[in-house]
């Protein structure tokens, strides 16, 4: 579990984030939605010490990130996995090397071991035989796919993904949720997704909190999304009249 | 400007302890090392060569011209291209190319890299990413700019024989007799001080101008030139402090 106390962010005289106070639970898929500029991404980046906080604490399990020295913030990292928008595979590798990257860098496993763990990895996102093409080689789908399995080749135990099906038609965007969402329940981590998706909020948001003007205004899972009173959620993701509509038509069945 | 610039030398000074750390894994280390060797030595040794020997002849020539009518004998000549190249010229000629093809290129990797978030990827993976993407290529320019350096220095004196004895300003015997005329092997240390330093000061700069830079194309182009400009100025600020220390 990730639990974060009073988390504030400044950047000059703009304050970002206002003393955020969340849970991010074990084996959920747990979604952070706002608008544009909401400060999604700065509380991701907070989560896995890329940025500090101004205040406040980020805790993994029982251990304090934000207080952590170098040579045990590595040690947490090794257990953390990020998807990134773009993936950000090495251009210069392949996507064997890619996958097999953290543990060349980490792993005091073997050739052989390494070279079994990413044929496995690959064949979980679905990418069999695929170890010698390049990231440019590569549609922009089956780039997120090879980021996924980046992110869980050394079996992490938090997994963060920013904004996963950016860029994605829909139906692509479903699979990937739904690959996302078995490899957390399979292995039990603490997933973050940081998303605009409103598919994924309804196929697979177990605890979503929603972030507006720096504060976590509403937090819930899919099922209540639907029935809440909260204005600035249903503002946000019922944003047109279709889908107000379509929103209404549901709950009154 | 000045605020500018003491910030950047502020964050300069943090940083360096950060890629003197210790790596994480010595084969990808090395594995990286060998990389940048193959890029920095054998990438440049094409305009290296081709610019030595041009150069080299060309100062065969002017001297040539500029001495006629003094009573300096003629395999002079041999002697001041010689010396010349070997303290001036091709250290400082070479790294200053060197800066532009080498140095642009490494800022515009690190940026493009920290702009495609491959810098975060790895911080997140717990790589020390000061390390890991400069002190490859630290340890690439502290061994091949010299290497590059020397070869230079050969090809610019071929250059300077293949200029000059052809077209008969001298015979062969005078270009050669000047050539190994009051040779000091001070020169050579002096030439091998400068092209280490000026190595060092064009990879440390091209580096950490790719490392910060910002968002956008525009940025990752200024960052390249910026690796570039600084770089220059540094080399020839420190030419004149090495000239002044080692002379």
């Amino acid at each position: 579990m990730i639990r974060i106390e009073n988390i504030k962010k400044s950047f000059g005289e703009k304050e970002v984030l206002k003393g955020l106070n969340l849970e991010f639970h074990k084996g959920k898929n747990n979604l952070i939605i706002g608008r544009s500029g909401a400060g999604k991404t700065v509380l991701l980046k907070i989560l896995v010490g890329l940025l500090q906080p101004t205040s406040g604490t980020v805790w993994y399990d029982d251990v304090d990130f934000t207080k952590l020295g170098k040579r045990d913030l590595r040690e947490v990292r090794m257990k953390v996995g990020m998807l990134f928008q773009g993936s950000a595979l090495f251009d210069s590798m392949n996507v064997a090397e890619n996958i097999r990257f953290p543990m060349d860098m980490f792993s005091t496993k073997t050739k052989k071991e390494k070279d079994m763990r990413v044929d496995l990895c690959l064949e979980r996102v679905e990418l069999e035989g695929a170890n010698d093409k390049y990231p440019g080689e590569l549609s922009g789908g089956m780039q997120k796919r090879v980021g996924i399995a980046r992110s869980i080749v050394l079996e992490p135990k938090y997994l963060f993904c920013d904004e996963p099906n950016s860029g994605l038609d829909p139906k692509t965007s479903l699979v990937r949720d739904q690959l996302i969402s078995s490899i957390t329940i399979e292995n039990n981590i603490t997933t973050v997704i940081n998303t605009h998706d409103m598919n994924s909020v309804m196929e697979i948001g177990d605890n979503i909190a929603l972030l507006s003007d720096g504060h976590a205004v509403w937090q819930g899972n899919k099922a209540e999304v639907l029935t809440t009173e909260n204005q600035t959620l249903q503002d946000f993701i019922f944003a047109s009249p279709f889908l107000l509509k379509l929103r209404d038509s549901f709950v009154k069945d | 400007m000045l605020k500018r610039s003491l910030f950047h030398f502020g964050r300069f000074i943090q940083w360096v302890p950060q890629i003197l750390s210790r790596p994480e894994n010595f084969r990808m280390y090395w594995r990286e090392t060998m990389r940048q060797m193959e890029q920095i030595g054998l990438g440049s040794f094409l305009i290296v060569f081709l610019i030595s020997i041009f150069i080299g002849a060309v100062t065969a020539v002017q001297f040539a011209y500029q001495l006629t009518g003094f009573t300096i004998p003629r395999y002079y000549v041999g002697y001041i291209v010689r010396d010349m190249t070997l303290i001036e010229m091709a250290p400082t000629i070479t790294c200053l190319v060197l800066a532009g093809k080498v140095g642009s290129n490494i800022a515009a990797e690190i940026g493009g890299m920290q702009q495609k978030e491959h810098v975060a990827a790895m911080e997140i993976m717990g790589v020390n990413t000061s390390s890991f993407l400069v002190l490859p290529r630290l340890i690439a320019c502290i061994v091949m700019v010299p290497i590059l350096v020397c070869i230079a220095s050969i090809v610019s004196m071929i250059g300077a024989y293949l200029g000059s004895v052809p077209t008969g300003m001298f015979t062969s015997d005078e270009f050669i007799r000047g050539l190994r005329a009051f040779f000091d092997s001070y020169h050579v240390v002096m030439m091998l001080v400068k092209a280490l330093v000026f190595g060092i000061v064009l990879c440390l700069v091209s580096c950490y101008q790719g490392y910060y830079v910002k968002n956008g194309s525009v940025e990752l182009g200024k960052s390249s030139t910026q690796a570039v400009v600084i770089s220059n100025i540094l080399i020839l600020l420190s030419d004149y402090l090495i000239a002044v220390l080692l002379t």
